[in-house]
């Protein structure tokens, strides 16, 4: 097998990230870098901060303290660039002299999540970052068919053609193993499994180059889990994401992560590869965790 | 009439509603809230036209006022009749002759000119509401230029009838900025938003809010590039008039299914046939 590159350059710099709910509630004092193409897996019980950290990462929930940079790489073309659009920095660029363009530029390559404003946080999510929930009803517009799901991404980057976003919709039903002649059903006529797949199609359709999950196997079957797994692990590589995966579930650690992170009460207690935290335990937590799980 | 300060309002309410209307003309397409009076008539009867018609009516204003397109249904008389009394100003049902014209539904055939106003009567004022249901979340949607979702619902109108299936309050985009339920004027009446040299106002007395479309400002109604945005057609022509190119309802005439198809614009309709006659 072929060694990962350990150069790849940081996608997200998380430093000393804190949100706190009260004492030992949220994440405590949370330091990783993430690098691009790397799939970094959060474990950790219930309760233990592996949710709310995932929410200060995806900019939904601000920190207490810390910061969190996304770096995008200067020389990689952006292809969502040209239709990123802007309100406020649009209008207020419009009379602006060039050194604020530069400015402007210099924020492109090394952006901070949350001194940068809302809009510009929210546009990051929609358009270059995408978030798969553990209830596809969170992530799903339950009311309207699948093919509007899958297109509401495209048509939030202004694409206005609806022959091409039925094509791509029924596209990428293919591709998570739908079937397209779905395209017109209400998600709640599908299954749960059915409706993660849904759900991914949508964040994946405007290819995205981080994607954070929280527990994207929660509530389905073996069986089903096995096959979704198979499916993300083949779109993760194909597509070369970054994807941060928060569960409870080792085994979908080991299956998808290159690298975890171990959680209890808000705070880091092991990182290191997969393997090496899987097989080889350090932490008394982590080898409680590790023993704990069941094998039939 | 005694008891009353003119046009009803007080003057400090119709202070505020101006500001509010200058705030409204400046940002076109733009919902600003305002203190909303209660009004001697039920909400969805066209409480805000009617404090927005109150605000701007000077004394020698003469006004009409329609419903559906008609001056002689109840609620174009009723509000007609509280105008007369509470500010004793001139109406009349000829659009060309009046200063501010009311509107429920409808926009006139009329060519409007430039110094008219229009004030429309909105029962929900947002156009996001149907898919988001939070205030907070869909001015901020507003703010941030969130607009996917509104083509959202035109897919999904696609996806299930083959064309788009709204026909009524129909989105439009105000001066490339902000998105706009024009009230519930049918479709066929979008086109004559756009480039209007009449000034447009909109007030919602319920939810209190009003927007407003200054004169020749662009207005586009949403749409896909394969499937255009388009208005209604009818394969008949008003069975009064003769008119082909104005919006016709269909009455039954009779339980055997006759059925005939009118001008919904009865001032339209009278003075057509006052000149084919």
């Amino acid at each position: 097998m072929k060694k990962p590159r350990l150069t790849r350059p940081v996608l997200l710099d998380v430093q000393d990230i804190t949100r706190l709910y009260g004492p030992a509630k949220g994440c405590e004092a949370i330091d990783f870098r993430l690098h691009a193409g790397e799939v970094l897996g959060i474990v950790g019980e219930s309760g233990s901060g592996k949710s709310t950290l995932l929410r200060v990462l995806a900019g939904l929930e601000a920190p207490d303290a810390g910061r969190v940079i996304y770096r995008r790489a200067v020389h990689e073309p952006e292809a969502a660039r040209a239709d990123f659009h802007e309100p406020e920095a649009a209008r207020a660029g419009a009379g602006e002299d060039v050194l604020d363009k530069g400015e402007l530029e210099r924020d492109e390559a090394e952006l901070d999540l949350y001194a940068v404003g809302e809009a510009r946080r929210r546009a990051l999510l929609r358009l270059e970052w995408g978030l798969v929930h553990q209830n596809p009803r969170d992530g799903l517009r339950m009311g309207v068919s699948a093919g509007a799901n899958i297109g509401e991404r495209l048509m939030a980057q202004g694409q206005r053609h609806y022959g091409q976003l039925r094509a791509t919709g029924q596209a990428w039903m293919r591709q998570v193993e739908l079937d397209p002649g779905r395209i017109d059903d209400a998600p709640r006529t599908f299954s749960g499994g059915m409706q993660q797949r849904l759900q991914i199609a949508r964040t994946l359709v405007t290819r995205p180059r981080l994607v954070f999950m929280d527990e994207p196997t929660g509530g389905l079957d073996v069986s089903v889990q096995a096959r979704l797994l198979d499916m993300l692990r083949t779109l993760v590589r194909s597509l070369g994401l970054s994807v941060v995966l928060v569960t409870h579930d080792l085994a979908v650690a080991r299956l998808l992560a290159h690298r975890l992170m171990v959680m209890r009460r808000g705070q880091v207690v092991e990182t290191g590869l997969t393997d090496q935290i899987l097989d080889d335990p350090q932490h008394e937590y982590t080898q409680l965790l590790v023993s704990s799980v069941l094998t039939p | 009439m005694n008891g009353y300060n003119f046009a009803y309002l007080d003057e400090q309410t119709k202070r505020m509603i101006r500001r509010a209307l200058l705030k409204a003309v400046a940002i076109p397409g733009y919902q600003v809230p305002f203190g909303g009076r209660e009004m001697p008539m039920p909400y969805g009867w066209g409480t805000g036209g009617v404090q927005l018609t109150a605000s701007i009516l000077g004394a020698d204003d003469i006004l009409k006022v329609i419903d559906q397109g008609a001056d002689d249904t109840t609620n174009a008389v009723s509000i007609r009749h509280f105008f007369q009394r509470v500010a004793g100003v001139e109406t009349t049902t000829a659009t060309t002759a009046a200063d501010v014209i009311q509107t429920r539904h409808r926009i006139p055939e009329t060519p409007l000119r430039s110094g008219q106003i229009l004030v429309f009567q909105v029962p929900i004022p947002e156009p996001l509401r149907f898919i988001e249901p939070s205030e907070q979340e869909t001015r901020l949607m507003h703010a941030l230029e969130e607009y996917g979702v509104m083509h959202v619902k035109l897919y999904e109108d696609i996806a299930r009838y083959g064309h788009i299936a709204t026909t009524y309050a129909y989105p439009v985009k105000v001066d490339g900025r902000y998105v706009m339920d024009p009230s519930p004027i049918p479709k066929f009446d979008n086109p004559k938003l756009d480039g209007n040299p009449a000034l447009m106002l909109f007030g919602a007395g319920r939810e209190k809010r009003l927007y407003a479309i200054p004169p020749h400002t662009r207005v586009e109604s949403l749409d896909f590039e394969d499937h255009p945005f388009e208005i209604q057609r009818w394969e008949h022509s008003c069975a009064l008039c003769g008119s082909d190119r104005s919006y016709l309802d269909e009455v039954i005439t009779d339980d055997k299914g006759g059925r005939m198809f009118v001008c919904s614009d009865t001032d339209y309709c009278q003075t057509r046939r006052g000149e084919v006659a």
